[in-house]
């Protein structure tokens, strides 16, 4: 099926001249009144504008916020969570609508959008309104005439940053359990992907209380730092690169405020001799395991970027992929044949171009593509990059730096001891992947890789439910599980004395 | 490939720059009226591009090495990364495209700095 690009005669997908920033329920011009194009990375060519907003516009945004703060802060956690299924229940509605939205803008398959990211986003909001209803708090018998009590409180209004990669799911991974846990959020969507979170906001705008949820648009430099430095936000929820991390880390330092930073990764993908054994489903799911790595064109923190093949079974075994690999379909991300989409923008195509071109130079094997890839027609200046695989040693930059393409990089072990050695040489920890038919082996591999999450004999899936986070410099706290409510909450402790004795002392 | 100048501190500069980032530089200093700072980045969206602050925006702490100054403006890695990329030699250039994370654009709105390694001519296309 070939969906009509947003905006385009008979598309399901509305576009308006210009977007204005989210605040207090309400659409607000930017206050310096400036405008930047939103390009779509499939042609180059603007979808519409949006705003290009200043300090003051966040401030605006906080003014709302905190204005919602204490309604919604006391509102019962049936209500909360009846918005949050309000929410669900709108985007399941416009589904379709989002997921072209999202495509068109970011660039991925929008059969990546139509079954994962928008029903991710869907679940998510249902997850959280469930941990919200059936939160509990817990109470001490300190002894028979003391208690302790602990209630969880909102922190109050708190700034989220969302990356590109993943627009409406990251903004979904962080909104859920704040407006669970009873905050009130300013978030600020990534530079190249402002639009379709504004879309978002249009489905949901008429069931969320004024001022709980507020989205401004615009440079990072500016408005980013002028959300993250705020004595106003109560905590700080970032995913990105590792310099920004340190940079939210030390406003949140200097503001004396909690943060969560994800940081991104270059996760090893483990294949033992065993996957060969049989050849049945269960190597043909190992196979697309590998192949993985061109999911969402590559830009995804976890992207299994690093396949670790078993020595003996390396020739079959990659050939198997390759073939796979051969037959990836690329080009308009709203075709749902489209397996893989455009680079999100001409600098990441740029960036990849250059990595490839440093891999080569330190040695490493192009196994398929490298380079450029040039699709006919209306998507002849789209940012398209071919799936690629290097083979070398992990030692090679291109083992070690995380790309954001669809670029692999391949390499051979020859027992568990060897895998895990060059699985954990590498400075971040975010995810891995395992693939064995022998369960004693994959758990103990599991538990030796140092990463926050270790896909055993699947990849890439992100169910609610399933914590998510990094080990090393990939970040610090988890994401996509009730432990959210935490992260997000104050602990209250009442300490109840139920004696009328005096203590004695004085 | 443009002609590359050296650091303010030769002999010891592991960062050289372009005419584009050197202008690029100028017209920076002449905006905010004193020296920024350079950041190398790595991992995830923005990784591997180069963060370009007001001096001091950024603690630097003992986990960074300051690579060299580029007029007057220092240039650092985390040692940590700077190991995993094999503590090369780098080269600052300009292009085309916003800047991300929190970083000053490259002179102009649509420009931002990037990186080239020059331990090999095939890393600068």
């Amino acid at each position: 099926m070939l969906y009509v690009p947003p905006g385009g005669a008979g598309s399901i997908v509305t576009v308006a001249p210009r977007y204005e920033n989210f605040i207090g329920g309400k659409w607000q011009a930017p206050t310096r009144g400036h405008y930047r194009f939103d390009v779509s990375p499939a042609t180059g060519n603007p979808i519409t504008e949006v705003a290009y907003s200043s300090p003051e516009d966040v401030e605006l945004a906080l003014d709302a916020a905190h204005a919602a703060k204490d309604a919604w802060g006391e509102a019962s956690a049936a209500d909360r969570a009846a918005v949050l299924l309000a929410i669900a229940d709108r985007i399941e509605a416009k589904a379709e609508m989002l997921a072209v939205a999202e495509s068109w803008e970011n660039g991925k398959p929008v059969r990546e959008t139509l079954a994962a990211d928008i029903p991710l986003v869907v679940d998510h909001f249902r997850y959280f309104a469930a941990a919200a209803r059936s939160e509990e708090g817990r109470t001490t018998e300190i002894d028979k005439d003391l208690v302790a009590y602990h209630f969880r409180e909102p922190l109050g209004v708190v700034g989220q940053i969302i990356p590109f990669n993943f627009p409406l799911l990251m903004a979904a991974w962080k909104l859920a359990p704040a407006l669970a846990a009873g905050n009130c959020s300013v978030m600020k969507p990534a530079s190249p992907t402002p639009w379709s979170i504004l879309k978002l906001m249009e489905v949901i705008e008429d069931v969320v209380p004024p001022g709980v949820v507020n989205v401004v648009t615009g440079p990072g430099g500016e408005i980013g730092k002028a959300l993250a430095t705020s004595p106003r936000i109560a905590k700080i929820g970032f995913t990105g690169e590792t310099v920004t991390g340190r940079l939210i880390m030390q406003y949140a330092a200097q503001n004396l405020i909690p943060s969560t930073v994800e940081l991104g990764g270059k996760s090893p993908n483990i294949f033992f001799s065993d996957v060969m054994a049989h050849d049945d489903d269960f190597l043909a799911k190992a196979v697309e395991g590998l192949v993985l790595y061109a999911f969402n064109k590559g830009e995804v923190c976890t992207c299994p970027s690093r396949a670790l093949i078993q020595a003996d079974i390396y020739d079959e075994f990659m050939a198997r992929c390759l073939d796979r690999i051969a037959a990836i379909r690329q080009g308009n991300p709203l075709d749902t044949e489209t397996q893989l989409g455009p680079q999100v923008s001409a600098a990441q195509l740029e960036k990849i171009t250059s990595y490839v071109a440093i891999g080569r130079a330190e040695g490493a094997e192009v196994l398929i593509g490298g380079q450029r890839a040039h699709i006919d027609g209306e998507f002849a200046e789209g940012y398209y990059f071919q799936p690629t695989v290097l083979k070398g040693d992990n030692r090679m930059r291109v083992f070690q730096e995380e790309i954001f393409g669809p670029v692999l990089a391949v390499t051979t072990f020859t027992d568990d001891d060897d895998a895990l050695a060059i699985a954990n040489d590498t400075l971040y920890g975010l995810g891995a992947g395992v693939w064995t038919r022998d369960g004693t082996r994959a758990y103990r591999m599991g538990r030796r890789i140092k990463a926050g999450r270790v896909w055993t004999n699947c990849y890439h899936q992100y169910p609610a439910g399933a914590a998510f986070g990094g080990y090393k410099i990939s970040g610090i706290g988890r994401e996509n599980h009730r432990m959210m409510l935490d992260h997000y909450s104050q602990t209250k402790n009442l300490l109840v004395s139920y004696s009328d004795k005096p203590l004695g002392l004085f | 490939m443009t002609e590359t100048v050296p650091g303010s501190t030769p002999g010891t500069t592991r960062i050289s720059a372009t005419p584009a980032a050197r202008r690029a530089i100028a017209a920076l200093r002449a905006e905010l009226g004193g020296p920024v700072m350079f950041v190398q980045s790595g991992g995830c969206c923005a990784g591997s591009t180069p963060m370009c602050f007001r001096d001091g925006e950024f603690l630097v702490g003992d986990v960074d090495v300051l690579l060299g100054d580029l007029d007057g403006c220092p240039f650092y890695i985390d040692a940590r990364l700077d190991d995993a990329w094999g503590r090369g030699h780098l080269l600052l250039d300009v292009a085309a495209g916003p800047p991300e994370g929190f970083s000053l654009a490259a002179g102009a709105e649509d420009r931002h700095f990037v990186t080239r390694s020059t331990g090999c001519a095939a890393a600068t296309p």
